[in-house]
């Protein structure tokens, strides 16, 4: 008994500890409220972030580049920012519920995320009804920056990424015939699917099959075997990096070896770490090509593996872009007011940012140049 | 491509087996579902990739690691989660399975802090030969998986019927007091079938690495699921009924693909349990005495 005794402690401590490695993320920078002191501005982000269940690699990258930008931020001086960091584990209840959290604090000045588009359907006219400025980084499904005034992102939409990626894909290998793979559970990738088909139909490319997978699921040989069957000249695959790294490889095991056109979130560097050489051959469309030689892109990618141990992707890049966009504005609403922060968001145009030049229009969409890459020998090139 | 997507439907159905007779074989010892097993098999799978991956150790010894953690893992699950709340007065005997869920929720949040999110590959050499016949490529891999899953079920099912051990733990499973009375260990039996179960977890977990080229925290959760619909659907408790269910399970999914709706694939399972709790409650191979534990 007195073994039991002690095991069972020691078990409720080690339950204790993991409660508090849970809460221990959840707030950035202690302090400072919203108030002006000796001329800083200083102000308090909510942010919404997928950290727990089966997206929480997406989560991870946009926090780590939020904090990335912040410690920058508060360090250089102008303006002081306190991020507060809430869980939506990938659910739109649990983001509403988390948003509600932070907009019922009066000092939060406007909301960063939350990650998936689906999420942010639910969240988005929430804020908007509320007034608080609102901006996704990593939502890029149709009819987001629509939902109202308030919101806005800064992540391309798909509208504007699979259509640049898929007439130079067909450009250059002179493909007729596709197959489509989506993953049907999520609304990124779902709406990805819908603008790659519309395109393919556009282009008179013959459709042979369309499969669709769930979130998590780890074979795919099914689909996979089917899709071979039919012999198709490219793959369309609206999927996130993670799964779409798997069907890669579980691909070029079975000889499928036609290359693969992605949307935005199979966009990382981590689909050459677990697919390895099978994943030669995606070409994706992005604002965030991490192989780049730009003087900006170097030192980023310096300083997030110094902080971080790996290398950043599409969604730590734009959220760490997001977070200066949030300050520039800050800076020049001059106080941390709602409205004004607002309006001064509104404003922003040839923002010079880690992705390049950035302007939102009218409706709060981004209006920026995408660059279209693929993996060649296991890295990031410019496509040609 | 039916011969294509029936070796893929076995591949997947093998797999689905190996961790259904985990879940089988703690249920009908302790009369309990495991909702920990799929973490336990996640265990696995991460041993496999760490000892492959990371130390450069050979297959043969990375699954020996896996069996020998994932093993620890069961012992502990029974020692510190399920003995305490035994045949105490006063215990819900839904408790255990709360318990066994605790443990999942506290093994998948580890390996998250532990490995990170996202999926992690598993590199081998072996996972790459493959025989080609026609068109058709077939992974050593998959054949693996397959003798596996037939092994462990033969042997489990002999081990059960023919040596003292598996009869005690028969006679366990019967009844733990008339058990304990005519002089078996039943302690030792129940921590000897927890240890069983969840070294086979390990092992579907590293064949699952090996097959799929995909482990994650978070693989536990959506296996484990199936693996408790293959058990109601061959029968709760019963070793052929589960290896039997979990084939069925992965050729229909498999097949749905093939020939109907991705769209679908989940939802097979499920649709499955519905029609089997309507037709047959007690499984394919299950018996009505198994009830009422």
């Amino acid at each position: 008994m007195k073994v039991l005794r002690k095991a069972s402690l020691f078990f409720s401590v080690l339950m204790l500890l993991l409660l508090t490695a849970c809460s221990g993320e959840s707030t950035g920078n202690e302090g400072s409220t919203t108030e002006q002191t000796d001329e800083k501005i200083s102000a308090k982000f909510g942010v919404i972030s997928y950290l727990t269940g089966a997206g929480a690699a997406y989560g991870e990258a946009i926090t780590q580049g939020l904090k990335l930008a912040q410690s920058e931020i508060n360090e250089n001086g102008e303006v002081n920012i306190e991020l507060v960091i809430e869980d939506s584990a990938g659910e739109a209840e649990q983001a509403l519920s988390a948003s509600q959290k932070l907009m019922s604090d009066d000092s939060t000045l406007a909301i960063i995320g939350p990650t998936l588009s689906t999420e942010f359907f639910a969240v988005a006219p929430e804020a908007d009804l509320n007034g608080i400025t609102i901006m996704g980084t990593s939502t890029t499904a149709e009819g987001i920056p629509e939902i109202g005034d308030y919101v806005f992102r800064n992540a391309i939409p798909e509208a504007l990424a699979i259509p640049t990626a898929m007439e130079k894909a067909i450009e250059r290998t002179g493909a007729k015939k596709v197959a489509m793979i989506y993953g049907n559970d999520d609304v990124l990738t779902q709406s990805g699917f819908d603008t790659m088909k519309k395109t393919a139909e556009e282009m008179g490319l013959e459709i042979l099959t369309i499969e669709t997978f769930q979130k998590g699921q780890s074979d795919y040989n099914a689909q996979l075997t089917k899709i071979k069957n039919t012999n198709p000249d490219l793959i369309l695959a609206s999927a996130l990096y993670n799964e779409g790294a798997v069907i890669m490889d579980q691909a070029r095991k079975m000889g499928i070896e036609v290359p693969f056109v992605g949307g935005n979130g199979f966009n990382s560097p981590q689909v050459i770490e677990i697919a390895g050489d099978a994943a030669n051959g995606l070409i994706v469309a992005t604002p965030w090509f991490g192989e780049s030689d730009e003087q900006k892109v170097v030192e980023f990618n310096e300083k997030y593996e110094a902080a971080y141990g790996k290398r950043p992707d599409q969604f730590a890049a734009q959220a760490y872009d997001a977070l200066y966009i949030y300050a520039d504005a800050l800076k020049r609403a001059g106080e941390a007011d709602r409205e004004l922060f607002h309006e001064a968001l509104a404003e922003t145009k040839d923002f010079e940012g880690l992705l390049g030049n950035f302007s939102f229009d009218e409706i709060g969409d981004v209006v920026m140049d995408v660059k279209v890459v693929e993996i060649k020998d296991g890295k990031f090139i410019e496509f040609e | 491509m039916l011969l294509e997507q029936l070796i893929n439907g076995l591949t997947l159905g093998s797999i689905y087996a190996i961790v259904a007779l985990g879940f089988t074989l703690v249920f009908g010892v302790l009369g309990i579902i495991n909702m920990a097993h799929g973490e336990i098999f996640m265990v696995g799978a991460f041993v496999g990739v760490m000892t492959t991956g990371v130390l450069g150790w050979p297959l043969w010894l990375a699954f020996i690691a896996s069996i020998v953690v994932t093993g620890i893992l069961g012992y502990l699950l029974e020692r510190m989660t399920l003995r305490p709340l035994r045949g105490k007065k006063g215990v819900s005997h839904l408790a255990p399975l709360i318990s066994t869920i605790g443990v999942s929720i506290l093994l998948e949040n580890l390996s998250h802090h532990i490995f990170g999110a996202g999926n992690k590959p598993f590199r081998t050499e072996f996972a790459e030969i493959s025989i080609e016949i026609g068109s058709v490529s077939i992974y050593i891999v998959q054949i693996v998986i397959f003798v596996i899953s037939i092994v462990l079920m033969i042997g489990l099912s002999v081990w059960l019927s023919k040596t003292k051990a598996g009869k005690a733990l028969r006679a366990t499973a019967e009844n733990l007091e008339t058990a304990s009375i005519l002089g078996v260990n039943t302690k030792k039996i129940i921590t000897l079938t927890v240890i069983i179960a969840s070294a086979m977890g390990g092992i579907a977990g590293i064949l699952v690495g090996m097959a799929f080229n995909s482990v994650s925290p978070q693989m536990g959760l959506a296996i484990g699921l199936k693996g408790l619909a293959i058990i109601i659907l061959g029968g709760m408790g019963n070793v052929k009924g589960a290896m039997v269910g979990g084939l069925i399970l992965g050729l229909s999914e498999t097949f749905l693909v093939a020939y109907g709706d991705s769209g679908y694939r989940d939802a097979i399972a499920f649709i499955m349990i519905i029609f089997i709790l309507l037709l047959r409650p007690q499984g394919i191979f299950g018996s009505k005495i198994a009830e009422g534990r």
